[in-house]
């Protein structure tokens, strides 16, 4: 098998141990999106584990730096306009979506939730629909 | 205290599967995207791997009466396919495709102190912001 899908495998099932733990421990779903939008709710009580989560996600990047070098490498080839419609679309639509790739895409799935799953589907597809028509008008050289 | 060392925990190690996978590379998340030009299913393999795992744990996990650090769960139980659920979901997929970053990846990628993935997660809060403010306004089921 090629090396990148064994990576690829290695490092899903390091994601499913970790959405393991918050539920075994926390018994919350690990969903990106919703931690970070509720940190902007800021309810007492309900912010610090928040912030202390993407702390985590941060301190576990700079461990990467040293682990897997490339692991930030590929930025794509795009202005930074891009980047900007990119993040607004990306937050807007997780919330009102009510979730993203580790939400619905991992934890939703797994509990065989078919709003996930729809969820799931339609991102998917709307990516692949994304990136085809960015090709055309030519955002990606 | 306990959960948000917990969080923490779990916070790290998600990264670092992110990290592993290639989830945090935005080039093999359109090429993974790219579904009609140089398509590379690899990171297929990441959801693959992470719901092969969590689909055995979440049943055994379940089978307790409540979680290690907590009085009860807090798991979605919202069943309805709303419109908001739908069209929420296809404009994240968009954004997606755009940057290459979803929220968590975008967030690990800080690290590498670069401008890109600070554009993107404070362009990602101005979204979330814009969508808390239109939800003020005119109630949204979500």
């Amino acid at each position: 098998m090629h090396q990148d899908w064994i990576q690829a495998i290695i490092g899903g099932a390091i994601i499913g141990i970790s959405v393991s733990l918050m539920l075994l421990l926390n018994g919350r779903v690990t969903g990106i999106s919703g931690i970070i939008n509720g940190v902007l709710s800021h309810v007492k009580g309900d912010t610090a584990w928040r912030i202390l989560f993407i702390a985590g996600l941060f301190l576990g990047g700079l461990v990467l730096r040293f682990l897997k070098p490339d692991a930030f490498s590929g930025a794509l080839p795009a202005e930074n306009w891009t980047v900007v419609g990119a993040g607004l679309l990306v937050g807007f639509g997780t919330i009102l979506g009510s979730g993203c790739t580790s939400g619905h895409g991992v934890c939703g799935i797994s509990r065989m939730s078919l709003r996930s799953l729809t969820a799931t589907v339609v991102f998917i597809l709307a990516g692949i629909v994304s990136v085809a028509i960015f090709r055309k008008l030519g955002v990606f050289p | 205290m306990k959960n948000a060392f917990v969080a923490l925990g779990v916070g790290f190690i998600f990264s670092l599967g992110l990290g592993i996978s290639g989830m945090t590379q935005p080039q093999k998340v359109v090429g993974f995207l790219d579904v009609f030009g140089s398509w590379d299913p690899s990171l297929m393999f990441v959801m693959i791997g992470a719901i092969a795992v969590h689909f055995i744990t979440y049943k055994l996990i379940r089978k307790r009466k409540s979680p290690l650090f907590s009085k009860q769960w807090h798991v979605p139980t919202k069943k309805e396919i709303t419109p908001a659920l739908i069209v929420g979901s296809f404009i994240f997929g968009i954004g997606w495709g755009l940057g290459g970053f979803c929220p968590g990846p975008a967030v690990t990628s800080l690290a590498s102190f670069e401008m890109r993935p600070f554009i993107f997660v404070l362009s990602m809060l101005v979204g979330m912001i814009i969508f808390r403010q239109l939800d003020k306004k005119i109630k949204i089921e979500k």
